[in-house]
């Protein structure tokens, strides 16, 4: 893997303080690579959601640079931020669409993520028809429209029951697998973020940096049982333990 | 890979109709929603029967005939009111003369209200300043007395029909602009982040989010300024008084010849005037968003 490939992520030195005065950000520093699946866990409010916006370009350091290739990027928000008018295969089309693909070829592109989120027969409902769990589908078939080499995630399944969060979880490392993206996610359970990730970044309180770093040794794809093996066990309780020290 | 993407159990099937679309429901929908208004109408006529039969002795003393005689002038028999409004030929072709004057002075004002309305929302939607330099002027058209601009309308700009219009667009203009614009602003900010991520072009974001955001609202202030233009109408015709005879210039009259009667008639025609344009534009409203939108599915 090329470390000075454009289509991974880059945050050098990167501080973000707010015109009301608030830093949210200090000092962080960290690189994604394609096939890397970069989770980060924090205590609340300590900047996590920051992190994305700048890392999407929503937001614009006020220190330090990010680098990142913006026109294959992936955001999967908290909700699934679909247009209620548009029906599932409309909403799935509407990057293409404001990207400029011509009609026919979004069409395509959006009835095979359709397919492969396991949508088919769904496309001509309205989100207001369908579950939390079927809305984040259509939000990650969205995303794959443009097959991103970076993918964002700000707790995407937090308000989903346990059992949906986790066959979805699986679903996007299927999707990680298959495509090897540059991963970045970010979440408050520490178990969430040892199953899915390749490194875990734990964040400090306001103004957030990152203050531990842990390489996940496990291989993919990921067993369900997992979870219940004593080395993981082991790394999640080192993790748990990182991110006390960090929350006093 | 793809057997780990089943779809969950919630969730209507494929092909299923959309809740609120199935027969039955529509009907019982009908029966709760129509039989209570009728209930209080036949409420109301009895009423008004009960005042003009009971009352008007009690308030005229014991004199004797003089609440027969007063009757007609004070409040008349709701039978003698379609008797001589609507039965009698030479009167019901005044009034649906005036009538089918209001009726198009209050369409075409409406529509012509709603198109620079929408305009000027959409104008303060997309720059801070025009909403900051021409709102307080928004706010003047509603609270500016209609009743003393009139006259001078009819300095300006005659007494004919346009004049007419004039008025109803001022009346209607307010809760066109205000509803609006609260509606191009009610985008939710995730839906505004999804398109800065992938486009730079407010076009794009004023077509796909802000305007089809703003439907609902926008049908509700359509709504409003649907009942305010027929008042327009009445107002405009009522204070000119001359040229083509509206519904105002025969109230005017009316009063003035002490027909209580046909006032009466008059009035039912531009209430009624004003009930269907709201009930169309309300029809409308669900007919664009229903699939949508929470607020079109409730009654």
């Amino acid at each position: 893997m090329d470390p000075t490939s454009q289509r991974s992520l880059h945050f050098d030195s990167v501080g973000m303080t707010f015109p009301d005065g608030t830093a949210a950000l200090d000092g962080v520093d960290f690189v994604v690579d394609r096939g890397e699946f970069v989770t980060v866990v924090g205590p609340s409010g300590c900047g996590k959601s920051t992190l994305l916006r700048l890392a999407s370009g929503l937001l614009e350091p006020t220190r330090g640079v990010v680098t990142v290739d913006r026109d294959w990027l992936a955001y999967v928000f908290q909700d699934a931020t679909l247009l209620p008018w548009r029906t599932v295969a409309r909403n799935v089309e509407l990057p293409t669409e404001l990207h400029g693909v011509e009609r026919q070829e979004r069409r395509r592109r959006a009835a095979a993520a359709v397919d492969l989120v396991g949508l088919n027969g769904f496309e001509d409902h309205h989100p207001g028809q369908l579950s939390g769990g079927m809305k984040m589908r259509v939000s990650l078939a969205r995303a794959l429209t443009l097959d991103p080499t970076v993918w964002l995630f700000d707790e995407p399944f937090g308000a989903l029951d346990a059992i949906t969060r986790q066959r979805l979880n699986g679903e996007v490392l299927d999707l990680f697998m298959a495509r090897s993206f540059a991963g970045l996610f970010i979440t408050h359970s520490v178990p969430e973020a040892v199953f899915l990730s390749t490194r875990v970044l734990v964040m400090s309180a306001r103004p957030g940096r990152i203050m531990a770093e842990f390489d996940v040794p496990f291989g993919y794809p990921r067993a369900g049982d997992l979870p219940f093996s004593p080395e993981f066990t082991a790394l999640a309780a080192a993790v748990s333990a990182a991110l006390e020290t960090v929350h006093e | 890979m793809s057997s780990r993407f089943e779809i969950d159990t919630v969730g209507s099937p494929p092909g299923a109709p959309a809740p609120g679309l199935l027969a039955p429901e529509v009907e019982r929908d009908w029966k709760r929603l129509i039989v209570p208004p009728v209930l209080v109408f036949v409420g109301f006529i009895g009423l008004w029967y009960l005042l003009s039969w009971r009352y008007l002795p009690v308030l005229l003393g014991s004199e004797p005939g003089a609440a027969d005689r007063l009757r007609s002038t004070l409040l008349p028999y709701p039978h003698d009111v379609v008797a001589t409004a609507f039965l009698d030929r030479e009167n019901l072709v005044d009034l649906l003369g005036g009538l089918w004057l209001d009726t198009r002075l209050a369409l075409a004002g409406l529509a012509i209200a709603i198109v620079i309305g929408v305009l000027i929302a959409v104008a303060m939607s997309q720059a801070k300043w025009i909403e900051v330099s021409g709102y307080p002027y928004a706010v003047l058209l509603q609270t500016v007395p209609i009743l003393a601009l009139v006259p001078l309308i009819g300095l300006w700009f005659g007494f004919g029909f346009g004049a007419r219009l004039f008025v109803v667009v001022i009346i209607s203009l307010f809760p066109i602009i205000t509803n609006t614009l609260f509606g191009l602003k009610s985008a939710e900010a995730g839906h505004h982040d999804l398109f800065t991520l992938h486009t730079d072009s407010r076009w794009a974001r004023l077509l796909k989010l802000q305007l089809p955001a703003s439907l609902p609202a926008m049908f509700t202030g359509f709504q409003i300024s649907a009942g305010l233009s027929v008042i327009g109408a009445i107002v405009g015709d009522f204070f000119f008084g001359r040229g083509e005879r509206g519904l105002g210039n025969l109230i005017n009259l009316y009063v003035a010849r002490l027909r209580p009667e046909e006032l009466f008639g008059a009035l039912a025609f531009s209430t009624l005037l004003g009930v269907a344009v709201f009930v169309l534009f309300g029809w409308l409203r669900v007919r664009l968003t229903a699939h949508w939108h929470d607020s079109a599915r409730a009654p």
